[in-house]
Parts: structure tokens; C-alpha cells; sequence
């Protein structure tokens, strides 16, 4: 009698077998999921949040000068250590400077030395290197550092990974917000790059 | 056509050589791996084998050891979060979390009640997507090519939702000392409970495409007995322990955070095979689920991070801390002592793939090949979490 | 002319359009099984090569003739080589007698159907040779599954193959198929339905296709016997691997399905929709089902197809004494 159960029993599993096809054939006749990629492209509300490379935010004042302040915060936190800011360095004073300063000395007057403007002379990001766990933004005091949507960035030359975003920044400033072969910018981006700043 | 072979050549490395051959002649020294299919990632296994049966296998370990152990000495603890997300890149979370909870019980950091119901609903969809690749995963060492295609689908999607608040879609550092990164906004939480009907409605359809299937059953019914005094001699955890029949959970049995607020069950097969581990698994899902609705119900409103949160130049407390969290794998915990420096004067962590992995040398003996495949695929192993 | 006989002539135009149809179809299958695979996967499979990625396999073969052939280190150079041929070659012969259309069989041979499984048979020696000869403990192992799985299944597949030839009283394809009706309740399937399912089982075994790829069951072997096979050594045992699912679905489509007859209009398009039609099923199981493991299906074998083959060759005869 057992036999006999589980010989029916086995035969009668070979119905799971029919149910298993049932499913593949469905999904051979719904829908495709994926998207084809040169001809589609995922939309701007499908990158929100994605962590590309870092750039500089402008600020307000001039589009091409960012918001940095040179403060290295964002260098020594970085974990990864893929952030270099170089300090720009005071500037050479003109002779009418040097005379000026030359006889405020002498007036027995505190000289006033030339400061450096505080914006980077240059700010090299590693993309190789970045680990994308917004420790940097987190520890930014002005904001001016942020992540790109860009998930379209791909090289073949190991040197495009070192960016010099000062750079970026100014080119970018200059074509009107766009890069060459760059995707152009999404609305959205400022917005989610606000939010985790 | 004979050519001279050079004895070196057939001795082969280290490894194979330190194999020592067993009582029984005939038998086929085959390296499984580090480059095999079904090793998922660079694991080696030296297998002795008598015709297709096994009479040994032995696991070689290392080959993706990336020292984070060793690298945390020379971190600062805040910088040392995304090597988090990266240990176990399917279920990093549970890592984050491990790594945070022990810093926080060291400084006696008190986490904002938001922030707890946020680490709690990433960490849960993070597990559905860490049993989601790994049931399409296992499903193709099987032989089936379909699901993991499905499982991907659906994966696509929670990777999808926790891009939002994390910022990425594999290696999470989302967890902060004292809270998370980032809130998850009115939007976010509306997609996550659009997700929960959505999988709960896909799940019977994989049951019918898989769990049910006659070939599958036969494949892992009664393959693989890993017993619970097993699984005490190795010290597993997670799926494999529950699959052996102890309803055993970091979750519950060392709550932490808000989950003794949650009702959710700790699902247990007794079967101890691999039928058992896969449906261990698959009822997880559906948990975590469970867990993900209420949470999300649950949320209060306020802070997400504490105010004065640990920077990258915070000196910890000397001392020492542990805590464990569950993992997709089982316990993961983390061990952090500290000196009162900058960085952590040592840092151990606990990777439940390790102990899991040492079952396998024992569970896989007298099996068929095709038996070790699914033997191992029912560890859950994943290589970078084993070696760290 | 007298010298070279008519039907010498006849055999080599009809090998050399043979080899054409295997060759079309072998191209053919490989869109259809990527395509297959890809509509199950809800996603479009090959797209970019050519108008929906037709070109794709030719893009694919001329890859592999492109490739480098490599002869692995201390493996049986001759053996090694000789495999990949052994297993293509066979495969001509047995499209010879494929009734297509009553006009469209190459050859006429009363024993057609001793003829395809007799070829059918070598293939088995072909990966036991690329086991053997490839100095690959995975290559061994396959091997010796091919071997195991090969001779086993070949019996049932016999023996279900004899209840329809008893039915009929012929190894003829062409007569088996004439014997046939032209409406599907005509067809031998309806009287023979288990040796239909025993068959169309032994066949997706005999052609090592999923659930039953168990010589190169890639999760468990790498690529079982052909895992040092590159460029076009891989490429013949793929070729021939698609041309013995034509054949084993051909043979299955006349002896079961009623070959080239069908409501209307009778000829080789009704054969050949029938022919796709079981393909595409095979290809479909395979993008469903897990592997099953290697005792099992020896098991399955010999505990259940053999019983029920024999079983079934016993009732048939009974009833056709009767």
C-alpha cells in the first residue's frame, strides 16, 4: 500500500513539472523589464541618489569660482584619502602695494600682508580611489563639494581618474553648464545633493 | 604521442601537495576552484574524490583577503564605515550596523528612535535582496538559468529604494555613528510600501517555478544534514542554524534596537538538509517583509543623527565593545577595543561565512559532486565576507 | 558517366544539402534558443547584430572561427582532435533518411529508422574520446557521465521507438509516416501517447540538454567534456549538439506526430512546424528546469522509463496480436 502511495506520489510531482512551464511560458509572453541602453536611458528619477564622481558646487557670485573655502576639512576626513586641495598662495604685491605697505611700516602701523584668496588653486579628486560614503560632503562647512549623478563616466586612460574639478568647474562655467560628453543636468540632482549635504 | 611531464607539474602547488592522500587508492584529487563556476567568488575547495563520491574536501581560504581588520587600526572610526559596506557586499547593512552598535555601546552613544526605525527597514530590505541573489545564485549552481534572472528583477528594484537615502546600490555606507547618513523622505517610504505587496505577490510564482518543482525537492531533500550539534561544534549561525531546527536569531534572542517592537517570527525547519536552509531562507523573506510594513508604519518623526555625532577626528573612550547583529549569513559581530586614540586600537570581526564554511568539509563527505554544489550553495558563502 | 553511379551522385547532393540544412538550422536554433532564453528572462535577448540580432550566431560562428585552437598541455593530441569530428560527422547520415516530404527524402532506405539511431549511438564515443582525450579531471568526469547517461538512455528510446515500428510494421520513416492519418487524432501520439513522453524524455537525455546536461553541467564540471575545447573544436560539438536535437525531434516528429501530413495542405512545411514546434519545447525546458542530479537520473532510467518502455512494447504487441 506505501509503494503504491508513493508511486503516485511520484507521478503525480511530475505536475510541478507543468506548473514550472506555466510560469516561464507567462513571463516568454509578458513584458521585457530591462532597458536597452543606447536607445533607452534610465531617467532622471532613476539616478536620484546615485553616487557618481564629485564636483564643486559654484557659488553664488561667479559660476566658474566654487564655494571652497580651502579649509581641508574634506581631505583629512576623506577615509580613502582621494581628496587634494592645494591652497592658492598670496599673491605677489604690485610695486605700488610694496611702496604703500613700505611706508605704513615706516609710520610705525601693523602691515597688513596680502591674504590669499580662500577659493583652491586646485582640487583633485581620485575617482579611483573614492569609496562614495559622503564622509566629505557630511564635513563640508559651505556645501561646496557634492556628487554627481553622472553614471555615464567610463575611460580607458587610468589618468581621466584624477580630476581636476577646479578646473572642471571653470569649463563648465564656461559651455553653459555643460561638459562635453557629459549627460546634461538633471533638476533633480541639486535637490538630492542638498539633502545629504 | 608521449611526452615527457614534469613531475612538479603533477604534484601541483602547496596546497595540494600538503593534501595528504587518504587510506584509499584510486581516488581523484580535483581542485574545485578558485576559478569554478560554483564557488561563487575565488573559494578553493581540494576535493578527494572516488569516482563522482567524495571522500574529503577540504576548504583553502585567503585568496580575497583584503586586511580590514588591519586597516581599521589605521582608520579614523567615522573613516572606517565604508570598509563596512564592503566586507559583505550583499547584506552590508548588517555590517554597518554591527560596526556602529559597537562603537556606540563603547561611547555610550544613545541612537535617535528615527534612526533605529530607519537602520531597521534598510537593513530588512537589504536581507531581502541578500536572499534574493543568493536563491537566484543557488538556483544556478543547480542548473537553472531562469530565476536568478527574476530574482534580479525584483532585486533591481530595492536597489532602486535604498539608492535614495544610502547613495549606492551595492556597497552601503549608510550608517552613521549616532544615526544614519540620510532620512528617507515621504517618497521613499510610499515605494517601500509598494514593494512589500509586490514581492508578496511574486513569491508564490517563484514557489511555483522552484520550491515546488519535483526536480529541485530531489535535489536538496535529505543533501547536506547539518544537525544542531553541528552547527555547535563550528559555531553557525543564521539560516543554516534554523535549518537545522533551533529557532536561533540575533534579532530576538540578543535584541537589539527596536526589534522586541516588531512582531515577526523566527521561521525553523528540523530537516536539517539543504530543503530545509532553502526554505529557511525563503520564509525569511516573507519576515522581513513583515518587519519592513510595521516599521514603516511605525516611524516616528525627529532627528536622524545625534546632535554632536562622532567626526572623523572623535576619540573614542578606552575600552571595549561587541555587538552583534543578524546578518542574511547568520551573527555578525564586531569587536572594537580602544585605546583612546583617534583610531581603534583593534577591531575583530566576526563573519558568520567563516564558521558556516567549516561545515562544509564534514557535510559534504560521501556525497555525490552534484551534492557538494548544493551543499555549498546552501552555506550562502560569500568569499570576500569569509576571508575580510 | 556510366562510370559514377546515379546513386552515388544522388548521396553526395543530398549529404552536401544536408549539410546545408544542418548548418542553417544549427544557426537558426542558436537565435531561437538566445531569443527563447531571453523572452523567459523578460528580457530581448540578442538585438544588435542584425535587424532583432538575426546575425548574432553567424556574428558568434565566425568569433569562434577566429579563435586560436588549443591543444592543452600532456593531453592525447590525436584522440583530442578526432572527438569534435566524431561527434559532427555521424550527424550527416542521419538527415538521410528524414522523410520531409514524401519528395523530399534524401534516401529511401527500408531501415531508416536502424540507420539514425545507429549514428546516433557515436556520438557517445565522440565525448568520451574529448573526456579522455583532453587531460582535464573535469573532462573525465563528464566523460564518464556522457558514457553512463548515453548507454542508458538508449535503451528506453529503443524500445519506445519499437512499440510505434511494431504498430506499423516497418523501420521505414516514410512508410511509418504515410501509415499516419492527416488529422492530429490520426497521429501515432494519440495511440502511443507514453512512448511519445518516454521518448521525447530519452531524447532531451540523448541529446544532453537540460534537465539531463549532465556531461557538461557547467555549475558542477565547468564545461564537463568540453572544457579545454576552444574556438572551433567547441564550436563542432555545439554544431552537432543542435543538429542531434533536429534529429532526435525529426525522428519524433514522424514516427509520432504524422510527419509531413497535416489538415490541408500535405508537405515538408507541416513537418517542419512540427519539428520547431518540439524544439522550441525543448529549448523551453531548459530555461525552466534545475539539472537533476546523476544518480537520479540513471534511476529515473532504469527504475521507470525502462519498466514503462518494455511495458508498453508488451501491450502494443498484445494489442496488435489481438
Amino acid at each position: 500500500m506505501n509503494a503504491l502511495k508513493s508511486f503516485w506520489k511520484n507521478i503525480a510531482s511530475l505536475w510541478s513539472l507543468i506548473v514550472g512551464l506555466q510560469v516561464t511560458g507567462k513571463a516568454f509572453c509578458g513584458p521585457q523589464v530591462t532597458v536597452h541602453y543606447p536607445r533607452q536611458t534610465v531617467g532622471p528619477e532613476g539616478l536620484e541618489g546615485f553616487r557618481g564622481h564629485m564636483e564643486l558646487v559654484p557659488s553664488v557670485k561667479d559660476p566658474a569660482i566654487p564655494k571652497c573655502i580651502s579649509c581641508m576639512m574634506c581631505a583629512t576626513s576623506c577615509p580613502s584619502k582621494c581628496l587634494t586641495v592645494v591652497k592658492q598662495k598670496e599673491p605677489k604685491p604690485t610695486e605700488e602695494q610694496l611702496k604703500a605697505m613700505a611706508e605704513a611700516e615706516a609710520r610705525g602701523e601693523k602691515v597688513k600682508k596680502l591674504s590669499a584668496p580662500k577659493n583652491p588653486a586646485q582640487f583633485i579628486y581620485d575617482f579611483s580611489l573614492c569609496s562614495f560614503c559622503n564622509t566629505c560632503v557630511e564635513n563640508c562647512p559651505v556645501g561646496s563639494i557634492r556628487f554627481t549623478t553622472n553614471v555615464y563616466f567610463a575611460t580607458t586612460n587610468k589618468a581621466d581618474l584624477q580630476m581636476n574639478l577646479v578646473e572642471r568647474l571653470a569649463k563648465q562655467a564656461a559651455s553653459g553648464k555643460t561638459v562635453p560628453g557629459e549627460k546634461p543636468k538633471k533638476a533633480a540632482k541639486t535637490e538630492t545633493a542638498q539633502s545629504e549635504a | 604521442m608521449t611526452r615527457t611531464i614534469n613531475p612538479d607539474y603533477i604534484r601541483g602547488d602547496l596546497y595540494t601537495q600538503r593534501f595528504e592522500q587518504g587510506k584509499r587508492e584510486n581516488t581523484l584529487i580535483l581542485n574545485m576552484g578558485p576559478q569554478h563556476p560554483s564557488t561563487h567568488g575565488v573559494l578553493r575547495v581540494v576535493l578527494e574524490m572516488d569516482g563522482e563520491y567524495i571522500v574529503r574536501a577540504e576548504p583553502v581560504l585567503g585568496y580575497l583577503h583584503r586586511m580590514h581588520e588591519k586597516m581599521a587600526e589605521v582608520k579614523s572610526y567615522v573613516g572606517f564605515m565604508p570598509n563596512m559596506g564592503r566586507v559583505d557586499y550583499l547584506h552590508p547593512l548588517a555590517w554597518n550596523w554591527s560596526y556602529a552598535g559597537a562603537v556606540e555601546r563603547l561611547a555610550g552613544i544613545e541612537v535617535p528612535r528615527r534612526a533605529e526605525f530607519l537602520r531597521v527597514i534598510a537593513t530588512e530590505l537589504n536581507r531581502i535582496s541578500s536572499h534574493l541573489l543568493w536563491w537566484g545564485a543557488y538556483l544556478l549552481d543547480l542548473g537553472a538559468f531562469t530565476p536568478i534572472m527574476y530574482a534580479f528583477e525584483d532585486r533591481e528594484i530595492l536597489m532602486d529604494i535604498l539608492q535614495r537615502p544610502t547613495g549606492a546600490r551595492l556597497t552601503y555606507s549608510y550608517f552613521r555613528l549616532g544615526g544614519v547618513g540620510a532620512d528617507m523622505d515621504e517618497r521613499c517610504l510610499r515605494q517601500i510600501l509598494d514593494f512589500v505587496p509586490y514581492l508578496r505577490k511574486k513569491l508564490p510564482v517563484y514557489k511555483d517555478l522552484v520550491t515546488d518543482n519535483v526536480i529541485l525537492r530531489k535535489r536538496l531533500e535529505g543533501v547536506g544534514d547539518m544537525d544542531v550539534d553541528m552547527c555547535r561544534r563550528y559555531g553557525a549561525t543564521g539560516p543554516i542554524l534554523r535549518g537545522a531546527g533551533l529557532a536561533s536569531d540575533t534579532r530576538l534572542n540578543e535584541t537589539y534596537s527596536v526589534y522586541n517592537e516588531i512582531d515577526f517570527d523566527i521561521p525553523s525547519f528540523p530537516e536539517t538538509d539543504a530543503m530545509a536552509r532553502y526554505m529557511v531562507r525563503i520564509r525569511e523573506i516573507e519576515e522581513s517583509l513583515k518587519i519592513v510594513e510595521q516599521a514603516v508604519a511605525m516611524i516616528p518623526e525627529g532627528e536622524i543623527l545625534i546632535k554632536g555625532a562622532p567626526k572623523p577626528n572623535w576619540k573614542a573612550p578606552a575600552g571595549e565593545a561587541y555587538f552583534a547583529t543578524e546578518g542574511a549569513r547568520g551573527k555578525v559581530g564586531v569587536w572594537v577595543v580602544s585605546d583612546g586614540g583617534k583610531s581603534p586600537y583593534r577591531i575583530k570581526l566576526r563573519a558568520p561565512g567563516f564558521s558556516n564554511l567549516s561545515l562544509f568539509a564534514e557535510a559534504s563527505q560521501g556525497t555525490l559532486l552534484a551534492d557538494a554544489v548544493a551543499i555549498m550553495g546552501s552555506i550562502d558563502m560569500v568569499i570576500p565576507e569569509i576571508d575580510r | 558517366m556510366n562510370a559514377i553511379p546515379i546513386e552515388l551522385i544522388h548521396i553526395v547532393i543530398a549529404i552536401a544539402l544536408v549539410a546545408g540544412f544542418v548548418g542553417l538550422n544549427g544557426l537558426v536554433l542558436v537565435w531561437v534558443e538566445r531569443k527563447v532564453a531571453g523572452h523567459v528572462q523578460r528580457r530581448p535577448g540578442p538585438y544588435e547584430v542584425g535587424p532583432n540580432g538575426l546575425l548574432q550566431p553567424l556574428a558568434d560562428a565566425a568569433k569562434l572561427v577566429g579563435k586560436q585552437l588549443f591543444t592543452p598541455d600532456g593531453s592525447d593530441k590525436l584522440v583530442f582532435w578526432l572527438a569534435p569530428i566524431v561527434s559532427f560527422l555521424p550527424v550527416m547520415p542521419m538527415f538521410l533518411p528524414m522523410p520531409f516530404s514524401p519528395f523530399l527524402t534524401a534516401m529511401e532506405v527500408n531501415v531508416g529508422l536502424v540507420l539514425i539511431l545507429a549514428f546516433a549511438g557515436l556520438n557517445i564515443l565522440a565525448l568520451c574520446l574529448a573526456g579522455w582525450g583532453s587531460n582535464n579531471k573535469y573532462g573525465l568526469l563528464g566523460a564518464g557521465r556522457a558514457v553512463a547517461q548515453g548507454v542508458a538512455y538508449e535503451i528506453p528510446l529503443l524500445l519506445s521507438v519499437l512499440a510505434v515500428c511494431f504498430m506499423t510494421g516497418s523501420l521505414s520513416l516514410t512508410e511509418i509516416v504515410a501509415a499516419q492519418g492527416n488529422w492530429p487524432w490520426q497521429w501515432n501520439w494519440i495511440y502511443q501517447p507514453i512512448a511519445f513522453i518516454l521518448y521525447f524524455t530519452c531524447g532531451v537525455a540523448e541529446t544532453n540538454r537540460a534537465p539531463f546536461d549532465l556531461p557538461e553541467a557547467e555549475s558542477e564540471l565547468v564545461a564537463g567534456f568540453h572544457t579545454e575545447y576552444s574556438g572551433m573544436g567547441f564550436g563542432l560539438f555545439f554544431l552537432a549538439e543542435y543538429a542531434e536535437m533536429i534529429v532526435v525531434c525529426g525522428v519524433a516528429t514522424a514516427l509520432f506526430l504524422g510527419g509531413w501530413k497535416g489538415p490541408g495542405a500535405a508537405g515538408a512545411w507541416w513537418f517542419l512546424l512540427k519539428l520547431y514546434v518540439l524544439l522550441v519545447i525543448m529549448i523551453w525546458f531548459r530555461w525552466t528546469y534545475p539539472r537533476t542530479r546523476f544518480d537520479q537520473l540513471l534511476n529515473l532510467c532504469w527504475k521507470w522509463l525502462l519498466p514503462l518502455s518494455i511495458l508498453n512494447l508488451l501491450v502494443t504487441a498484445l494489442v496488435i496480436k489481438l
